[in-house]
């Protein structure tokens, strides 16, 4: 095997690293294929291969080892499989290369796909995106879920995947391009009120782990840091981490929405014939 | 109406406090099903290679440290020997203390012996080459890590303050946090050695 140093996976899975290079490659096929109308352009695909490439580093490099060994670093892998992530991919609209794959592979829908299909309605209500997006943060950080989280493999997976999954389901409900106006996708006041909604619980979560004196999470003194750090710091960071970032994650989400609902709003106003007012 | 509901609540906590709830009677942490089963190689101080085979049988506790250890490896291996003393004479042997050293640099064969046989005849010092600790260390998700030496060479190593019970077919049962006193250590394996006899 070649020596890759801190590019090699501290825990090789080679179930990630199939979808990761499943999804790059699915992406980067359809790409030249795409009519040219509909092919994203050169942002779009940096902000996709961005996205991609932050969550397989976080997951299958040596920034997983410190992860599992230092709570902030675990703290920093979390906000970017929740939130930095998935908010590029969705950010770059990869629906032409989803429309192009369902194009070739099930043009007329496939049995296998119609229970999916619910599933992710059931899960896009935003009610239920709202609550899971926060859920899980709150269940994964509860103490003695924590501690079992971090010393079963399988748990400790299944923490990681369900973060990632649920950030892109997230994400894309809030940053879906395809407006409104068509009745297809939530509308963009709900989408902003979902925005600030989740991020006070966060906020709240991250300043208690902040100013908790005592140490809220053990599993890192009894499993052995990375390497030497006090305890106390290793919690202000990781208390900071999820505070801060996520918070800030939602302003840039809400500015990003006000910012195309106020481009709508001009397009809708410029396009309607004036003829139809009594003018005075 | 109320008679379903307080049935259906009460089946509810059954099976809430059946699922999160931990075995009261155990001072340390239940991992049963969180943890693999015990499996190594690394080599006894007279060079020969020990799996756990050799310990078959016997309640196993696995602790990582290294014998330059300023404080937390003697106190946590001196609440072990009391915690074992406290055993009837009979059910010492059942027992059997792995330490690892992760300081195979400085660790020699003749320090990890008389430095594991100080701490009773139950604690074996086991060590090996620095891959098959990562290995080990990984599979238990603990680490070690090693200061930058100072003027005369002395160093600082980290690591895992845990102690990992198996019991006699080598299953994972227990994580003892620092903080339990001997009484209470003594205890559990105490239950494990009845429990592994019963059996």
């Amino acid at each position: 095997m070649p020596e890759l140093g801190v590019l090699a996976p501290y825990d090789a899975s080679p179930l990630t690293i199939l979808v990761f290079v499943l999804a790059a490659a699915s992406y980067g096929y359809a790409l030249p294929r795409l009519p040219r109308n509909q092919r994203p352009g050169a942002l779009r695909v940096l902000a996709f291969g961005l996205g991609l490439l932050l969550c397989y580093g976080v997951m299958q490099t040596r920034f997983d080892y410190y992860a599992q060994y230092m709570f902030f670093v675990h703290r920093g892998q979390h906000l970017i499989l929740h939130h930095l992530g998935p908010f590029l991919i969705a950010l770059s609209n990869p629906l032409p290369v989803f429309r192009f794959w369902r194009a070739r592979l099930a043009p007329d829908g496939h049995p296998l796909l119609r229970p999916v299909g619910t599933l992710y309605r059931a899960l896009q209500q935003p009610v239920v995106a709202a609550l899971l997006f926060v859920g899980l943060i709150y269940l994964w950080l509860w103490p003695p879920i924590h501690f079992d989280a971090m010393l079963s493999r399988p748990l400790y997976w299944t923490m990681n995947w369900s973060m990632l999954l649920d950030g892109l389901l997230f994400w894309w409900l809030m940053l879906d391009a395809r407006s409104p106006a068509g009745g297809r996708t939530l509308g963009y006041g709900k989408r902003i009120l979902i925005l600030a909604l989740v991020a006070l619980p966060q906020m709240l979560l991250g300043a208690w782990i902040v100013f908790s004196r005592g140490q809220v999470y053990d599993v890192y003194e009894v499993c052995g840091r990375a390497w030497p750090m006090a305890p106390e710091t290793d919690q202000l960071l990781g208390g900071l981490l999820t505070w801060i970032p996520p918070a800030m994650m939602s302003v840039l989400g809400i500015l990003l929405l006000l910012r195309r609902a106020l481009h709508e709003d001009g397009q809708a106003l410029a396009s309607q014939p004036v003829t139809g007012g009594r003018s005075p | 109406m109320t008679r379903a509901y307080t049935g259906l609540l009460l089946m509810a906590a059954l099976i809430l406090t059946g699922c999160l709830g931990q075995d009261p009677q155990w001072h340390g942490k239940d991992i049963r099903g969180l943890m693999p089963d015990l499996a190594f190689r690394l080599n006894a101080p007279s060079g020969a290679p020990v799996t756990p085979e050799a310990s078959a049988g016997k309640v196993r506790l696995l602790y990582f440290g290294y014998t330059s250890c300023p404080d937390v490896c003697p106190s946590t291996l001196a609440g072990l020997r009391q915690a074992i003393r406290r055993l009837p004479e009979a059910e010492r042997d059942a027992v059997e203390v792995l330490f690892v050293s992760v300081d195979p640099r400085r660790d020699t064969p003749e320090r990890l012996s008389s430095y594991a046989g100080f701490y009773g005849e139950q604690v074996t010092g086991l060590t090996g080459p620095i891959p098959a600790l990562r290995t080990l260390t990984r599979r238990y998700r603990t680490t070690f890590g090693y200061d930058q030496p100072d003027a005369e060479g002395n160093y600082n190593v980290s690591h895992g303050s845990a102690v990992y019970v198996f019991d006699g077919t080598g299953r994972a049962r227990l994580l003892l946090r620092p903080g339990l006193s001997p009484q209470q250590i003594s205890e559990d394996l105490a239950r494990l050695i009845r429990e592994s006899r019963a059996l």
